[in-house]
């Protein structure tokens, strides 16, 4: 077969070429004709293809994102901003953190192990290309009925493939999220958050600069896997009787991608490296268009020297390939030998492909012949950006006026009673511990928090104990009630869930899941959700540093509720101080800080026990968060809170059930006056936790929170005599739950669809 | 002078670092060894650490039995050098046929991670010589093949000598023949656990530190065999 090439371009200017099947639109093939000044060659055709699409180039979300860049607070800590592979932290003592959140939804549905799997692969990569070492993952997962049978198949494939590739890797996996709704029945969302940590001097860039460095290939060899995986699976939405989508799916290695992490860290550590970059989406197109254009601009590529897995695959393909765990790095020529050595060590393949030059052009050439001659940014960086209309649905109207107000509420003890036995085992409140225990935590030795805590928590520095926490967080139900308020909702929920464990919230990554964004409802969505999470940001200090878009989470006209997946980073000088969830002590004081209300619209009870949504979120004041933040912080730093946790989904009655079982022995709750116990116990009000104070330093804890103005109330008491959750003034009576009754209620739901 | 211990690295080792961690903070001197260095470096003794050496392809264990240090390794053992193979370690170890049996897939097919109840069997091995007999740890366990099997006649066997050296307590996390954690050669130098001691040697990190007495265990019976001076 003939390769199509430039001088082939310009003698055949009429040639058809299939634009629409590679997913480009008629207007952006117009334009590339016109950046050319020619037709592209079939191989400039397929670098395009893939570097425009929606997943690379954020061509419908980009006017949108601008206000993380422009929102910007104050803060001193960031290293690295938004637009490199990952945002850098400092966290002090030298140290700096990068943290990522990336989707791999589509490919998930369509093979859920591999799917995940190279979901985690990629932003291993992503971290290890900053040049930190990964130290700890997270997955926020969201899946449909979990009485839907598909959600079987794809759920346990996803969990093994997260934990099939994980602990392979040696990262702990310290957290994330499993959420069951029917909004993602044939879209589940799987999204990879990984945490690296390096001393400052270690930061590294994705440049191909000085003229006359080495490009060399190194990692896997390049196959036929994922061919279109941004382009074909992830710009799309899924028809229902479409044409099988597996063959754009990549298949992982998770062996060689831990070879892949010591043998990079090894040469970047070494001194070896000027520049470097990952291959993820978009493969070669991407990685060398994108080293290209952030560095002296020019740079020439042997194709034909790749290594394949298999040696019938075309120019076209191979650079459209994302076969996984392959690396891109630029080398000065002195120090190819060393860099090889390296490689070989760590029995890894590696192939000078390309020289960096001047000429301002990526050019390409297939055993002798030019099949690419392009400027680079108009790859990399200047594809087409669409202003896509957007409007508030008219919908949102019913929406919001259906309140949960006339929705039946338990009105006796017996009632409370058996509803708190039923919400203790709806699969979103249940433990998820069936599916964390298939993970591997302990590894490394420094997982301080893991699942169910409120954070992960890392311990960076041994000898300090300086440490980071992470949290992810969405409450898409809010979102879907009102996008705006709801992106800042889970912010402060993330916000929050870090600041319990006595970390101070440093700094925001997202993943921004959604519909169609040719749908105006969708983008309005998106516009509303992008607009309250900056504008929340720049008030509550905290920068997006990355994050990454994942559109046409959609099947047919079915979109996914809105779901911004918020994860917040926090610093902790010394880990030894973290607060854990779990009551310790007889005759601990238990506090709820913070005011509840009679909020239950977008509530795990509306949704558990009514299948309900509508009406407005919770309110939700910023700076009262902040407070709320402060003295979490404080009461770590200064150790006058003995436990903390988070009060979200299934409010208070959650909360307290969850400390109960985690801590083993009982507590004694008296419902406050002025409210009625149901909604005391269910309303889910922002900004809350409750807390545990010892008895001695109940002054200084109540001394905090009256100099902050912020409203801190006494429920209780720890019983570590009893074994069940007393609580009285309910409805005039007391009621009681015993725990192990709710550890097995808790723990049996997932075992029981899943297992 | 500070007893010196050997952790290998295979490509795919993963605990290496926690289990030089555990060595130190037992005592010890922690020294890195490479798989392609066919060379032990005057060790005292070593931990063959728990991870997927070579992705555990073909068979957990089964290629880095043929890695260049495991030549030497094999008859430093068969010599009496205290060996510790903990979870994949476990598997070389067989493997290399140093210890009997091997380790399975688990029997519900599941990779687990927990915090596993264990009762001590043996306390005469070179790794467990600070435990009582009968004495209850708790450490973290995480496998996807720790199921242990033999022959019938080598589990009489292994029973018979004393050379079970734990056991799991309540549920059975994995399938094990009768319910056996860790075994021990004949000689008592050379150990095998699935579960693994170098994950509970801190309060912070572990849900106990229970595990450290594998490693000042060793570091007792190197004082006492006269290998170290205390």
């Amino acid at each position: 077969m003939s390769v199509d090439k430039v001088s082939d371009a310009i003698a055949s200017p009429k040639a058809q070429q299939p634009f629409a099947e590679l997913g480009l639109k008629k207007d952006e093939y117009k334009s590339i004709r016109d950046i050319l000044g020619r037709r592209p060659t079939s191989s400039e055709l397929a670098m395009y293809s893939v570097m425009w699409s929606e997943h690379c180039s954020y061509k419908s979300s980009k006017v949108h994102l601008r206000q993380f860049g422009t929102k910007v607070p104050k803060n001193d800590s960031m290293l690295v901003g938004i637009g490199e592979n990952a945002g850098v932290v400092d966290i002090g003592h030298g140290w700096a953190v990068t943290f990522k959140v990336e989707s791999h939804n589509h490919p998930s549905y369509v093979e859920p192990y591999q799917g995940a799997a190279t979901g985690i692969g990629g932003i291993v990569r992503d971290i290890i290309s900053m040049g930190a070492r990964p130290v700890a993952v997270m997955d926020p997962l969201r899946f449909g009925d979990p009485g839907n049978p598909d959600t079987r198949r794809v759920l346990t494939g996803i969990v093994a493939g997260i934990g099939g590739y994980g602990n392979c890797l040696g990262l702990p996996n310290i957290g994330g999220e499993i959420v069951f709704d029917p909004s993602y029945q044939g879209n589940p969302l799987v999204n990879a958050l990984c945490v690296g940590t390096m001393k400052h001097e270690d930061i590294h860039l994705a440049k191909a600069s000085g003229v006359g460095n080495a490009v060399i290939l190194y990692g896997a060899r390049t196959g036929g896997d994922g061919i279109g995986g941004v382009s074909v699976l992830a710009s799309e939405t899924f028809d229902a009787d479409g044409p099988a989508k597996r063959p754009s799916v990549q298949v992982g290695d998770p062996f060689m991608e831990k070879l892949l992490i010591e043998c990079t860290l090894e040469v970047l550590h070494a001194g070896l490296v000027e520049g470097i970059q990952d291959l993820g989406g978009a493969g070669i197109s991407c990685a060398t268009s994108e080293l290209a254009s952030n560095g002296e601009g020019g740079m020439h590529v042997w194709l034909d020297r790749v290594l394949l897995r298999d040696s019938t695959l075309s120019p076209e393909e191979i650079l459209m390939s994302e076969s996984q765990e392959r690396m891109c790095a630029v080398v000065e020529p002195a120090k190819i030998d060393a860099f090889m050595a390296v490689c070989k060590k760590w029995d890894v393949e590696a192939v000078v492909i390309g020289e960096v030059n001047n000429s301002g052009r990526l050019t390409v050439e297939w055993h002798g012949d030019e099949i690419v001659n392009v400027p680079p940014r108009s790859v990399a960086h200047d594809g087409p950006v669409y202003e896509r209309p957007f409007a508030r649905p008219d919908w949102m109207d019913v929406r919001q006026t259906s309140g949960p107000e006339d929705l039946v509420r338990p009105k006796t003890a017996a009632e409370v009673k058996q509803t708190w036995l039923t919400m203790t085992g709806t699969p979103n409140l249940a433990s998820k511990s069936w599916v964390t225990s298939q993970y591997d935590r302990y590894v490394m030795g420094n997982t301080i928090l893991a699942q169910p805590e409120d954070s992960g928590m890392i311990r960076v520095d041994e000898e300090t104990g300086l440490g980071v926490a992470v949290s992810t967080d969405c409450n898409a139900r809010f979102v879907a009630l009102d996008p705006y308020k709801g992106a800042q909702l889970a912010l402060a929920e993330s916000f929050r869930n870090v600041a319990v464990t006595g970390a101070k919230p440093l700094a925001v990554t997202n993943c921004l899941n959604f519909g169609s964004p040719e749908d105006p409802a969708v983008m309005w969505q998106f516009e509303q959700a992008v607009t309250g999470l900056a504008d929340a940001c720049l008030e509550m200090g905290t920068p997006v540093t990355g994050g990454n878009v994942s559109f046409y989470n959609q099947t047919g006209e079915v979109a996914i509720h809105p779901t911004p997946v918020i994860g917040v980073l926090g610093v902790i000088d010394n880990v030894e101080r973290r607060t854990p969830m779990a009551w310790a002590q007889d005759g601990e004081l238990v506090y709820v800080l913070g005011t509840t209300r009679d909020e239950l619209a977008g509530s795990e009870w509306a949704h558990a026990i009514h299948s309900h949504l509508g009406g407005h979120p919770p309110v939700l004041d910023l700076q009262s968060e902040m407070t709320l933040a402060e003295i979490l912080v404080a009461g770590s730093s200064q150790q006058f809170l003995s436990a903390a946790h988070d009060v979200s989904e299934g409010g208070i009655a959650q909360t307290i059930a969850e400390m109960a079982m985690r801590s083993g022995f009982g507590v004694r709750i008296d419902v406050p006056a002025g409210i009625d116990a149901f909604t005391f116990l269910w309303s889910e009000s922002a900004t809350r936790a409750v807390v545990v104070v010892p008895q001695n330093r109940n002054e200084e804890f109540l001394a905090l929170c009256q100099s902050k103005d912020f409203a801190a109330t006494k429920i209780g008491a720890v019983d570590s005599l009893s074994k069940a959750i007393e609580v009285s003034g309910v409805f005039g009576e007391t009621i009681s739950l015993d725990i192990e009754e709710l550890r097995t209620i808790s723990e049996e739901t997932l075992p029981r669809l899943f297992g | 002078m500070t007893p010196r211990v050997g952790v290998i690295t295979f490509p795919g080792s993963l605990d290496d670092k926690d289990a030089a961690r555990a060595v130190r903070l037992a005592g010890g001197e922690s020294v890195s060894l490479w798989h392609a260095d066919a060379n032990l470096h005057s060790v005292d003794a070593v931990v063959l650490p728990g991870g997927f050496s070579y992705g555990d392809y073909l068979r957990c264990g089964a290629i880095a039995k043929f890695a260049p240090v495991m030549e030497k390794l094999v008859d430093a053992g068969n010599g009496g050098l205290p060996i510790l193979g903990i979870c994949n370690g476990f598997q070389v170890l067989t493997e290399s046929h140093l210890l009997p049996g091997a380790l399975t897939r688990n029997d519900h097919l599941h990779f687990i991670c927990r915090d596993q109840k264990l009762r001590i069997e043996n306390n005469s091995s070179a790794w467990t010589s600070d435990f009582e007999v009968g004495a209850e740890i708790l450490i973290p366990l995480k496998n996807g093949e720790g199921g242990y099997v033999a022959d019938e006649k080598t589990l009489d066997e292994l029973e018979g000598e004393g050379r079970v050296i734990a056991r799991y307590l309540g549920l059975n996390p994995n399938g094990s023949r009768r319910d056996i954690a860790g075994i021990t050669n004949a000689r008592g130098n050379v150990v095998g656990i699935m579960p693994h001691p170098e994950h509970a040697v801190e309060k912070l990190t572990g849900p106990t530190t229970d595990g450290l007495g594998f490693f000042t265990s060793l570091i007792t019976s190197l004082v006492n065999n006269g290998k170290v001076s205390a």
